[in-house]
């Protein structure tokens, strides 16, 4: 019993930083159509601007927002300079672009942060919390993880559900001649989807990075799940994303924790969900674009 | 600016303006790629009338609109309205300049609701009072009782009701309509269209109607221009294109 609480409470841990990357994902999918494989590279850029603050002795918090602060930023600026030929055209040059960014940015941190893997400190302890004699696998950072990743979620369902800004983000993502014959400036709403997600992204590489090792590609294991979670949900659902990433969380460690020499198959695991969804259901669990298409 | 459509003060104003060329585009020539669909247009659409611009499939219906509102960049020619020089007006800015495109297929946002597909509408214009609403659901009940509901699962006939009063919560002076007609059946065509001739005649509305359905919108219209393969065939007054036997067989289909 004690083990599946434990294997538990790390799935769901887990999964909810899947969520938020693969929720990443599905925010610059539903607007722009383009799977943004840089993701995990732009969100660990980020993360070493946080380290680089640290080690000159800022505190963490401060790191936090100057660090996703700057991931709004390089999400605008990618999205402005770099995606915006490519929107609307042939799908392989967006593919390309943006594994060629992947590529860069990864170089980049090598050059001026060095590849050696440094560690990154942790907000709150990892020690689990113990109940009488028992030691549980929550820690302190991972109901830090846990509430900074539902707020995220909660903030964004604000902005999209009950903001002019959000709703005008919406009507660019799924309509986007209507909207601009409505008087929505769409370019810049495409900037904000692709800043915002940069953002959630971003979030995730800094909280799967506290308390571990961070090198240039950390992020790599995380694009993988966060992909595979975000197809799960079906790519064009921003809730699919979020149970997908919790259901892949929950899936990874059960794998792990309860078959032999299991951690050396979570990658496998990934991989085989996948493709068993994409065979099952290719739309994804919460696929319902074939409906709202007609 | 004009004030919330249905207000006297505009109604008096329109009326008053009445047969002035409110949209006039000069010369107007574009292609898609090396085909040219509109070659030379001119033509006027007047204050507080229907002008129709009828034509079979090809004529240029579609990219004459798309032209006007900017979608489509023009080669050559000239849009102006009410006097301001609007060709190289971005898109975005044109419902601020007071004309409102409705696109062929309805253009409604098929993901969100009814009621948020109006408000898109009205963005552009900041804070709309919760009135306006309630006026263009006054207007079209079959849409009210839907508000809450995602727009994909409107009727053809209500999802053309939800884009007229979308635009007219843009309060345009102009209403560009792309084929409303397209798909629906004739009790709808001719409801939909007997109300737009109730807002050109109350509310000082006007309207630049593009239909392959030409007896269904000469019956409403005004006036009445004939495009074919991009260039103006005729212009005339509704009633006289009507009466028009020859032309009717031509270039009409009816």
């Amino acid at each position: 019993m004690q083990q599946f609480v434990n294997v538990t409470l790390s799935g769901l841990i887990q999964g909810s930083v899947f969520a938020a990357f693969a929720l990443a994902l599905v925010l610059i999918w539903r607007s722009t159509r383009i799977v943004n494989f840089a993701q995990g590279s732009m969100a660990a850029a980020t993360a070493f601007i946080a380290l680089a603050l640290i080690h000159s002795g800022q505190s963490y918090w401060l790191a936090l927002v100057v660090a996703l602060a700057a991931g709004f930023v390089l999400g605008a600026v990618v999205e402005r300079v770099i995606v915006r030929p490519v929107e609307g055209g042939p799908e392989l040059n967006a593919v390309i672009v943006t594994l060629g960014l992947f590529v860069a940015i990864q170089a980049l941190i090598a050059i001026v942060a060095g590849s050696e893997f440094q560690s990154f400190p942790a907000p709150f302890g990892l020690k689990g919390f113990t109940f009488g004699s028992t030691t549980v696998a929550l820690t302190p950072n991972s109901v830090f993880i846990l509430v900074a990743v539902l707020i995220t979620m909660l903030l964004l369902v604000g902005l999209f559900r009950f903001t002019r800004v959000g709703l005008a983000m919406r009507a660019s993502a799924f309509g986007q001649e209507v909207a601009r014959l409505l008087g929505v400036r769409v370019g810049r709403m495409l900037t904000l989807g692709w800043a915002l997600a940069a953002v959630v992204g971003s979030l995730s590489g800094l909280l799967i990075a506290g308390g571990g090792l961070v090198y240039p590609a950390y992020m790599d294991s995380l694009i993988v799940f966060g992909f595979v979670a975000a197809i799960l949900g079906g790519l064009d659902s921003p809730v699919g994303a979020i149970v997908g990433g919790l259901l892949l969380g929950l899936a990874l460690s059960y794998v792990s924790g309860y078959i032999p020499r299991g951690s050396g198959l979570v990658n496998l695991a990934a991989l085989i969900i996948l493709m068993v969804v994409l065979l099952v259901r290719p739309g994804g669990l919460f696929s319902s674009t074939t409906a709202r298409r007609a | 600016m004009p004030e919330a459509h249905g207000s006297t003060s505009v109604s008096a104003d329109t009326a008053a303006a009445r047969g002035g060329a409110l949209l006039e585009v000069e010369g107007l020539t574009s292609a898609y790629g090396p085909v040219r669909a509109l070659d030379g247009v001119t033509l006027s659409a007047e204050a507080g009338r229907i002008t129709a611009v009828l034509g079979a499939n090809g004529a240029g219906k579609t990219t004459l609109l798309r032209t006007i509102s900017g979608l489509v960049r023009p080669q050559a020619g000239s849009v102006r309205l009410g006097g301001q020089d609007i060709t190289r007006a971005p898109v975005e800015a044109m419902v601020g300049k007071g004309m409102a495109h409705v696109p062929e297929g309805r253009g409604v946002i098929a993901e969100l609701t009814v009621d948020e597909n109006l408000r898109v509408g009205s963005l552009f214009r900041g804070k709309v009072g919760r009135d306006e609403f309630d006026r263009v659901y006054d207007t079209f009940p079959r849409i009210a009782e839907r508000r809450d509901n995602p727009a994909h699962t409107l009727s053809g006939g209500e999802r053309q009701m939800l884009v007229i009063g979308r635009a007219l919560l843009a309060q345009p002076r102009i209403l560009l309509l792309d084929e409303p007609s397209l798909g629906l059946a004739p009790r709808i065509v001719a409801q939909i269209f007997g109300l737009l001739r109730r807002l050109v005649d109350t509310e000082g509305l006007s309207v630049l109607l593009v239909e392959q359905n030409a007896r269904s919108a000469l019956s409403v219209a005004d006036v009445g221009v004939v495009l074919n393969l991009g260039r103006v065939v005729v212009t005339d007054q509704a009633r006289t294109l009507m009466a028009d036997e020859g032309l009717r067989h031509a270039y009409l289909g009816f």
